[in-house]
């Protein structure tokens, strides 16, 4: 996370300052971060200086901490399958904000070293019917609770973390494709062909199941909310790219959710604006919640703008 | 083992079949080999480059490989469920078309895993599925079933054949390598025919036959749990298990049908497959396929009806004659009422008829195993826009062919070396007077029709 300066304070005194973390706070001192995990091991009644999220520096008991050697962006392929302890992650994507600037898939990209025709994230066009209003609706993985594909991997290769984030081993995935199948939202992207315009550096890196990088040929990739960002404190990056700020992403542990300029209180972020999941109907669980597309500044069709007509056309596939 | 006239007589038929590798079988083989060699070249490209090659994207990503998996299974049942029936109700005219309808079993249980070996886009991490196999996966529970499946059709066939291997074993003028005696002595594991052995070979036959039925049933019930076990329209079906089944039998008795044929007018065996054969079978295939007709009139009727969107959306795919509606029509109209009139009226029923109404319905039901597979993926929950155009339909390419041709050219290379290899009516069933027939008696229920 870039800043947290300009972030609203609400309630902190309420707060227990255990709630606080990596995450939204940097609140990593000298190596050593805080676990969000209730009932961390008792008290050596050494207390140590760490900052809350609301940029506040706290006090707390030296056995709330642990070490942090798991901090490094290269974390072991046992620690990566568990997910980062204590953590619930969670985004909400604000439908009244997206004017499909498409920022989020480049960033993606970037991120990820995938090349320009691999997608982990779409913008669709959204018409319920032909009544109700158009609205672009971003689609990212939804790390689902329930996840249908993880169910269905037949070597475990994608699985669920402790953390809430479903991860893809390109290692051991034998490109089946059954997930692919499975998920209902078509959110899984398989590596067809050897990787095109990346450069040769990226590919002879040792392969990093968090980062995701590089894709291994013959295997499946797809949204990742960017566990090696998330484990150094960061915001993946489709959030702080968004020029809209539509993507909020924090922890459901912790009752926060971010955009890097504006924080909220999730539960009541998602009460205040009627946030919804995705085809609640299909059991899933998702991860990722919608802000509804209401009072909208702009119309549809700025979506449009700046568009390259090959973008455009994929808006008037006629798949019926 | 001493060899009795009537056995000599009847191996003396089929000698030619076995000893003479004549100009058209050359030819023949030659083809197939060149057919196979191409598939071989193009599943070389297909890992070299990628699937990418294929007509699969990221939303079909299964497409005509699977398509054949299904369709190769199912006809693997003629073995089966057709061969393993009769034999367990002792019903005599099962004797000379039995080892066709095992070779059948046998071939396509080979071909049929291949097809989903090609759509693995890491092959070389197969044995993945042993270091870390998860039992939760239908996938697995496919391996295991399947692997099953392939060892129990072979143990079926190889059992009712060790006969046959100790005639051929002991009959010395037949003009053949001395390889090939050799492995006629070493399969036919020392079989005298002595009366123990004799009932030990049976009952073990027996016991295959019994076992071989329900795992055939599993194996494809699996099969469809692949399917069904997605939240995907025109898949995620409560009757697509024994929808399935019933489509494997469906397609595995017109298999068998369309096998006799050729080997009636092949090899001039008039004498041991008769009309009967293709009237018995031809009442099965009947019954197969009203039965598969109500399935499929069930599940289209009952998504229809209530035309939740989703569903719906597969539907008009499938209906609308612009897109798979003249494919739908032939294989759920023509592919099940076609045979259902023909075998039907009785002065339809010749065996050349039979044999057609079952081509074509082998045909209808490869169409509908693809029409299962291509319309669902093509319809995504979220609609299919922000992908690239030319990935949402499919459409296979050269390389999808070739393996397609590939598989069909083994199967028919495979049954001509069988074939050749062992006489394809079984010379010590059909030179053994009558066993006492069960207590079902077939006949009467036919004629009456």
């Amino acid at each position: 996370m870039k800043d947290n300066k300009g972030q609203q304070k609400k309630d902190s005194s309420r707060r227990n300052f255990l709630k606080l973390g990596v995450l939204a706070g940097g609140a990593v001192v000298s190596g050593v971060g805080l676990s969000a995990i209730a009932g961390n091991p008792g008290s050596t009644g050494e207390k140590v200086k760490v900052m809350t999220t609301d940029g506040k520096l706290a006090e707390v008991d030296s056995g709330m901490l642990h070490s942090c050697g798991s901090c490094s962006s290269h974390v072991s392929n046992e620690e990566a399958r568990k997910g980062i302890p204590g953590r619930k992650f969670v985004m909400v994507i604000d439908l009244s904000r997206c004017k499909n600037a498409r920022k989020c898939i480049s960033a993606c990209q970037n991120m990820h070293y995938l090349p320009k025709d691999k997608e982990w994230i779409t913008v669709k066009l959204m018409q319920e019917s032909e009544e109700t209003a158009p609205y672009w609706m971003p689609k990212t993985c939804y790390h689902c609770d329930e996840p249908p594909c993880t169910k269905v991997c037949p070597v475990g290769a994608t699985f669920k973390r402790d953390d809430g984030i479903v991860l893809v081993d390109n290692e051991r995935c034998i490109g089946c494709k059954f997930c692919m199948n499975a998920c209902p939202y078509g959110a899984r992207i398989f590596n067809w062909e050897k990787p095109k315009g990346i450069p040769q550096e990226i590919l002879d890196r040792p392969y990093n199941i968090e980062s995701g990088a590089p894709q291994i040929f013959g295997t499946v990739g797809k949204c990742d909310f960017c566990p090696d960002m998330t484990r150094k404190g960061m915001l993946p990056d489709c959030v702080t790219a968004c020029p809209n700020g539509v993507y909020f992403f924090g922890d459901l542990n912790e009752d926060t959710v971010t955009n890097g300029s504006e924080t909220f209180r999730f539960s009541e972020l998602i009460r205040d604006k009627a946030g919804y999941r995705f085809h609640e109907d299909l059991g899933t669980q998702p991860s990722v919640y919608y802000l509804p597309p209401v009072d909208r500044n702009f119309p549809v069709e700025s979506g449009f703008k700046g568009l390259s007509e090959e973008e455009k056309a994929r808006y008037k596939v006629n798949e019926d | 083992m001493e060899i009795d006239n009537k056995t000599k007589e009847v191996l003396k038929e089929f000698s030619p079949q076995l000893e003479n590798f004549n100009r058209r079988f050359k030819i023949l083989s030659a083809i197939l080999i060149a057919i196979m060699l191409f598939a071989l070249y193009a599943f070389y490209r297909q890992e070299k480059d990628g699937h990418i090659i294929t007509g699969m994207r990221d939303n079909v990503v299964w497409g005509l490989y699977i398509a054949n998996f299904v369709f190769f299974i199912g006809i693997s049942y003629a073995g089966a469920l057709i061969s393993g029936i009769l034999h367990l109700l002792k019903v005599e005219w099962r004797k000379p078309i039995i080892r066709i309808a095992e070779f059948i079993t046998v071939i396509a249980t080979i071909i049929g895993p291949l097809y989903i070996l090609l759509c693995m886009g890491r092959l070389d991490r197969l044995f993945n599925l042993v270091l870390y196999g998860r039992i939760q996966s239908p996938i697995i529970w496919d391996v295991i079933a399947i692997t099953t499946y392939i060892i129990g059709s072979f143990l079926f066939l190889y059992l009712a054949m060790i006969r046959d291997l100790a005639i051929l074993r002991d009959t010395p003028g037949l003009k053949i390598g001395k390889f090939r005696r050799w492995s006629y002595k070493f399969l036919a594991i020392g079989y005298q025919g002595t009366k123990e052995q004799d009932k030990q070979l049976e009952e073990s036959i027996t016991i295959m036959s019994a076992i071989i039925i329900p795992i055939a049933v599993i194996v494809h019930s699996v099969l469809a749990w692949i399917f069904g076990m997605t939240l995907r329209p025109g898949w995620h079906s409560t009757i697509f298990a024994p929808y399935f089944v019933i489509a494997a039998i469906f397609s595995g008795t017109g298999v068998l049908i369309m096998a006799m044929w050729f080997y009636r007018k092949m090899f001039h065996l008039e004498k041991y497959i008769t009309k009967k054969h293709f009237d018995y079978l031809g009442m099965l295939l009947l019954i197969m396929a009203a039965i598969y007709g109500y399935f499929t009139f069930s599940e289209y009727l009952t998504d229809w009806y209530t035309s939740e969107t989703w569903n719906a959306r597969v539907l008009k795919k499938m209906f609308d004659i612009n897109q798979y509606g003249w494919w739908f029509y032939f294989s759920v109209l023509v592919g099940n009422l076609l045979p259902i009139i023909v075998i039907g009226i009785k002065k339809l029923r010749t065996i050349n008829n039979v044999a057609l109404v079952s081509a074509i319905a082998v045909l209808a039901l490869w169409v509908k195993r693809y029409l299962i597979i291509v319309p669902t993926l093509e319809t995504p929950l979220l609609p299919a826009q922000d992908t690239r155009m030319e990935w949402v339909h499919y459409s296979p390419t050269w390389v999808e062919w070739a393996l397609t041709m590939g598989g069909v050219a083994f199967f028919i290379f495979a049954f001509m070396m069988l074939s050749k290899y062992v006489p394809i009516v079984p010379v010590s069933l059909v030179s053994k007077p009558a066993e006492k027939a069960a207590e079902v008696e077939v006949k009467p229920t036919v004629e009456t029709v």
